[in-house]
């Protein structure tokens, strides 16, 4: 498996979701302008401040040279991951649904939080153990998940919820409590918390290792 | 042509910028200030003014959580 992560001026966690994803196959940077993405079988879109956040967090990033090929890769039915920053150029991008608003504590959060797989069986979410919560980072100031109620209903009816924050950890007030969604295809999932920040013992959890174990699973399965 | 778009958030979604203004005024002794909302101001210099709406509902906002508004200026420049 070959991961191509997208590094962006201002994108500050491409290496570590480049070492995450290395830990599962192989992973190569891939530049803001260039369209080629050199033959990868998925993408990430990494954490950070993409050209700086201006205007609204991803607004601009969207329309880079490489997010066009990103868009033909998900609609071919692409595997594509979106953290933080990631997820907020995603949903710019109407790759998915809502978009993520300035935190309701009013400031940029650090923390450790427990998240609950509502949806176990996806291309991002099958390594993980039922019924366990995973901990990981989250660390952002615009992670507040927003939809209007009918995309919300919507949203849990089809499946498309896929990690919820516990209640009383949802420091950014997310509605419903909502930390990751996919799309209705399945092959493109965003989530605020940082999995990549999650992959080796020396940093306290290894739960978002589970994450990148699923996409691997999840196209070597659709090779055999 | 001189515009001006003014982007606001929509009205019912939690504006944390607006509360943190609303707050920080009784401190300063202001006193009778509610419902505080912070929006942007884009101001920009276009040929063909037809653009905007499309320019404003693509990048200078976004339709799901902000509203709009397009005000054209006179050519004079700005002060």
């Amino acid at each position: 498996m070959k991961t191509g992560i997208l590094r962006f001026p201002g994108s500050c966690d491409e290496v570590d979701a480049q070492l995450a994803a290395g830990l599962v196959g192989e992973a190569v940077l891939l530049w803001h302008g260039d369209r080629d993405l050199q033959d990868v079988d998925a993408v990430i879109v990494p954490g950070g401040f993409s050209y700086g956040d201006y205007l609204r967090a991803g607004a601009i990033a969207r329309f880079s040279p490489v997010m066009e090929s990103v868009v033909e890769f998900a609609g071919d039915g692409g595997i594509v991951l979106g953290i933080c920053n990631g997820f907020q150029v995603l949903c710019e991008a109407g790759l998915l649904p809502g978009a993520l608003l300035p935190n309701a504590n009013r400031r940029f959060t650090f923390r450790q939080v427990e998240l609950e797989v509502v949806e176990p069986d996806t291309a991002f979410t099958s390594a993980c153990p039922a019924g366990e919560m995973l901990s990981i980072p989250a660390k952002h100031g615009s992670g507040r998940y927003y939809a209007d109620e009918p995309t919300l209903d919507r949203l849990e009816a089809d499946g498309q919820v896929v990690l919820r924050y516990r209640p009383e950890q949802n420091f950014n007030g997310s509605l419903r409590e909502i930390a990751g969604v996919r799309n209705a295809a399945g092959n493109v999932f965003g989530l605020m918390p940082h999995p990549e920040h999650a992959v080796d013992a020396l940093t306290g959890s290894t739960d978002g290792l589970r994450i990148f174990e699923s996409m691997h699973e999840a196209v070597e399965g659709a090779r055999v | 042509m001189r515009a001006r778009v003014l982007v606001r958030p929509k009205r019912g979604i939690l504006d944390p910028q607006g509360v943190a203004v609303e707050r920080a005024l009784p401190a300063l002794g202001f006193k009778g200030v509610s419902d505080v909302r912070v929006g942007r101001l884009v101001e920009l210099e276009i040929e063909d003014p037809s653009q905007l709406e499309a320019i404003s509902s693509a990048l200078l906002a976004n339709p799901l959580i902000e509203d709009f508004e397009i005000e054209l200026l006179d050519d004079a420049p700005a002060a």
